[in-house]
């Protein structure tokens, strides 16, 4: 069972909520990250000085059960005390909820940018809202400087991150400062791209961005219909051009539903022509959230019924020296040529497998499943694989 | 979570407006359509009928593949004409570095009696049809001058291993100016390989060179064609073959076919020969009309229609064999489709818009003339040196401002050219005027009476009909050759 992204625990002597870096004393003193920002985790630690650490200024201390006697805001009695660990970013409300922002050694750590969107794609996991939520550039400002300078990826989603604007410009300015080696995977549907001096305002960035960008179809009439905004198709690829123009690095992302398996090899011969410059094509299952649950019939057809197409559609991009990848699709459900392009896309904490699993050869390789796909949403072709058949 | 507003449904798919676009009647009785920067669409006739009146299509996916091709568009035009835009500035890039082949004849001499000799050829004379030195350095200046990052080095004769000394020279000057200039550059030699020594393909192996000589086909038909005093020269090619493989590896050793007449009645038996002999990849080109080939024509020569016929059946037997399981490519098939089936330029300099010659092909003459291809030094031993730079003295500005680079650039653009502006194969073709200067006088010709055309016309034709009739056997095969065999278990 994946670990949650919160908890709830005892708070003491916190005033509004407060965002902390958890971290073991020794790696607090390393001071790697500025000390009145850093919550001490002494669950395992006895006999420290807490006078002491008052005196070099800690932040914050986590304790196992609230029987130590600090003068330091204290959060304690975790009902879950292994959802939170030492290099994790945490925001504590004075209510006594604890939310992980970031998890050290996660296999996806993400900010999210906004609810809002200019788009209403048929099958948003997210579905937007139109509320100003303008606070979260200042948090994400704040979060950033608590992350592991090491982290090779981070991913910013939404919404719509760049309706943001001046305000996405300057969290990846930050990211740059603090985290200049880590890959900021930022998912976009970048339709404001279309305007050139707004890609400008981000060339500093050009290089440690990889933007993620959705192309539903080869046409408009397709792709305008799945993002369900007029207009949107030759915003995103004019986007896209200007993007390229300015030296960014781009992936092309599609979800592969009803709506878009029908022309899935001619989307990929136009990738070919007109954005050879996407270092990365990304062909993704549904995740059954959001609005794919409400557009559930618009949607839903069985993978196994557009494998072959898929795997045509990988090898096409991939013998012209795209990289390609398959996510949330199953390895049972691919022919075996299309398997080696297969990934384990699915976050831990979203991710399940379905009793068919236990006894399948493939079961460490596999994506399995979202935790959000109930019946209405499992393949006729689930199977245990019973001799390693992967390339 | 919140409410979905109601779902819009897709627009209406009847009004479009054209993008320009040329069209062609297959064999199959469709229609190609190709668009300004080359993509391409297949209609039934029916269809192209009502899309050429912009009528209605009845049929959605239809429409949205013209509309993905950019051959038409929905509601504005400006998106399909900056990606049409963009994709004819990629096709054309390589006009962007300047030209990057650049031809070394180090001798006339040759000891070949071939009938059908395209270059004007002296019996080995010690020398006296050698590039001296002096020429060899100053030709390598203009090397340098041009503006190319990446740069081919070609020796030709002749057969230039009779002036081997001078061949060493001209490598030793390049490399030791790369040292500076840092060009990434590639060496090749067109050979009998009857002159290997030891000596010599170490040296080409050091240097990395790409080797390709002339093989004919059976042994039969390659004596006949190349009468050698005293010997085979199949033999002696076979053997020097050998030799080179041995020495630089199969991958650095290639052969081109020279067809005469007789070779069009044995298509299977040359394809079998280069199949016995080991070889990836054949070149089944007619005979050049240059030269000293034009005043034997009439014996060695043949039409258009008879190559064509000739190469047909080859195809036919080569596709036959890579089904079999033996890969071996037609390297003029592979060069066509790649133009056909990728958005990207081709290196291939003989068939470019604006033309290969002067734009991507320099030729230093062993005399020290500079011209703009190898076709233009044949013509200027027949008499006519219109397409002659200039020398390997003068300065490259000046020789890329010569009146033959003037003529060329007039008359070098297929897109403007009569009959071809108009030709649904313009994107992947490219005109000849030497062969119209050498033929009729004049550099734009008349596509009905050009051999290069009806040529070229005739090529894509077959290879179009293949596409259109979509046997996955035959696009699995021309997918191999344009984007190379998969190796396993790379995508990962
Ligand atoms: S049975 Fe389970 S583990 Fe095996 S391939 Fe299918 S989904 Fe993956
Ligand atoms: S030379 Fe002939 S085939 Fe080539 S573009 Fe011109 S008209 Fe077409």
């Amino acid at each position: 069972m994946a670990l949650p992204l919160h908890t709830r625990g005892t708070v003491a002597g916190h005033g509004a909520s407060a965002l902390y870096k958890v971290l073991s004393l020794a790696e607090a003193l390393r001071q790697d990250f500025p000390l009145p920002r850093a919550m001490i985790d002494l669950r395992e630690l006895d006999g420290v000085d807490l006078s002491a650490l008052v005196a070099i200024g800690a932040g914050a201390i986590l304790d196992k059960d609230g029987s130590l006697a600090s003068p330091l805001p204290t959060l304690h009695s975790l009902t879950m005390p292994a959802v939170v660990a030492p290099g994790d970013v945490v925001r504590v409300h004075p209510s006594g909820q604890v939310n992980v922002l970031y998890r050290r050694g996660a296999n996806a750590n993400t900010l999210f940018a906004t609810e809002r969107c200019n788009s209403q794609c048929l099958m948003c996991s997210q579905p937007p809202r139109e509320e100003d939520d303008s606070w979260r550039i200042g948090e994400m400002i704040d979060l950033l400087q608590l992350i592991d300078r090491d982290l090779p990826v981070l991913g910013i989603t939404g919404g719509e991150p760049c309706l943001l604007g001046d305000g996405l410009v300057e969290i990846l300015r930050t990211a740059k400062q603090y985290l200049p080696n880590t890959v900021l995977h930022v998912l976009t549907n970048g339709r404001l791209f279309a305007d050139r001096a707004f890609v400008r305002s981000f060339d500093q960035s050009a290089g440690q961005v990889v933007w993620a960008v959705p192309v539903y179809a080869d046409n408009a009439t397709d792709h305008d219909y799945v993002v369900q905004a007029d207009g949107a198709f030759n915003e995103t690829v004019n986007g896209l051009h200007n993007l390229a123009e300015r030296d960014h690095r781009i992936e092309i992302r599609c979800v592969l539903h009803r709506q878009t398996v029908h022309r899935l090899q001619e989307l990929v011969e136009f990738l070919y022509w007109n954005l050879p410059f996407a270092e990365h094509v990304a062909l993704m299952g549904l995740e059954p959230m959001g609005y794919a649950r409400s557009n559930r019939d618009k949607l839903w057809i069985d993978p196994i019924e557009y494998a072959d197409t898929l795997s045509q559609a990988a090898a096409y991009l991939w013998r012209r020296g795209i990289t390609v990848s398959i996510y949330n699709i199953p390895l049972c459900l691919l022919p075996d040529q299309a398997r080696p392009f297969a990934r384990q896309s699915i976050s831990d904490w979203k991710n399940v497998f379905v009793p068919e699993c236990q006894s399948c050869t493939l079961r460490e390789a596999c994506c399995g499943f979202f935790r959000s796909a109930g019946d209405g949403w499992r393949s006729k072709g689930i199977q245990a694989i019973e001799s390693k058949a992967i390339a | 979570m919140n409410e979905q507003r109601a779902i819009q449904a897709a627009s209406s798919t009847g009004n479009y407006g054209q993008l320009p676009f040329r069209f062609m009647r297959l064999d199959t009785g469709q229609v190609l359509v190709t668009s300004e920067a080359g993509d391409f669409h297949v209609l039934d006739p029916s269809t192209f009928a009502a899309f050429a009146r912009r009528e209605p299509l009845a049929d959605g996916n239809t429409l949205r593949g013209l509309e993905a091709k950019h051959l038409l568009y929905k509601t504005s035009p400006e998106t399909a004409v900056r990606l049409l835009a963009t994709k004819l500035r990629t096709r054309k890039s390589f006009l962007r570095g300047g030209p990057s082949l650049h031809i070394f004849v180090v001798t006339l001499g040759c000891d070949h009696g071939c009938h059908y000799c395209q270059v004007s050829r002296r019996l080995h004379s010690a020398g006296r049809y050698d590039m001296s030195l002096e020429t060899a350095a100053a030709a390598v200046d203009r090397l340098f001058d041009s503006p190319s990052p990446h740069l081919t080095v070609e020796f030709q004769g002749g057969e230039p291993l009779l002036a081997f000394p001078v061949i060493r020279r001209i490598v030793e000057l390049i490399q030791a100016r790369n040292v500076q200039e840092c060009r990434q550059i590639v060496f090749s030699i067109t050979s009998t390989l009857h002159h290997l020594t030891d000596e010599i393909l170490e040296f080409m192996r050091i240097h990395d060179f790409q080797v390709s000589t002339s093989l004919d086909g059976p042994a039969d038909l390659h004596d006949a064609n190349r009468p050698l005093p005293g010997g085979s020269a199949h033999e002696l090619t076979v053997q020097g073959l050998q030799r080179a493989r041995q020495a630089l590896g199969d991958e650095s050793v290639s052969a081109l076919t020279t067809l005469t007449r007789r070779s069009l009645e044995r298509p299977k038996e040359i394809v079998d020969q280069y199949v016995r002999l080991g070889f990836r990849s054949i070149f089944l080109r007619p005979l050049s009309p240059y030269g000293f080939a034009n005043k034997s024509e009439r014996r060695l020569g043949y039409a258009v229609e008879d190559y064509l016929r000739f190469y047909k059946t080859a195809l036919s037997h080569i596709l036959e064999i890579n089904r079999s399981g033996y890969l071996i490519e037609e390297a003029y098939a592979k060069i066509l489709l790649s133009s056909i089936l990728t958005p990207f330029p081709t290196p291939y300099v003989d068939l470019r818009s604006p033309v290969g010659s002067g734009f991507g092909t320099l030729v230093y003459n062993y005399d020290g003339g500079v011209y703009a291809s190898d076709e233009g030094r044949m013509l200027k031993e027949v008499g006519n040196d219109t397409l002659r730079l200039g020398s390997v003295t003068d300065d490259f500005q000046t020789l890329m401002r010569s009146p033959a680079m003037e003529l060329l650039a007039a008359s070098g653009l297929a897109e403007t050219l009569p009959g071809c502006s108009d030709c649904a194969f313009v994107p992947y073709c490219g005109p000849d005027p030497a062969g119209s200067l050498s033929r009729h006088g004049d550099p734009v010709g008349h596509r009905a009476e050009s051999e290069h055309c009806q040529r070229h016309m005739g090529l894509f034709r077959i290879l179009f009909n293949h596409l259109a009739e979509g046997d996955p056997a035959t696009l699995g095969i021309f997918e191999d050759w344009v984007h190379g065999v998969p190796s396993v278990a790379k995508a990962a």
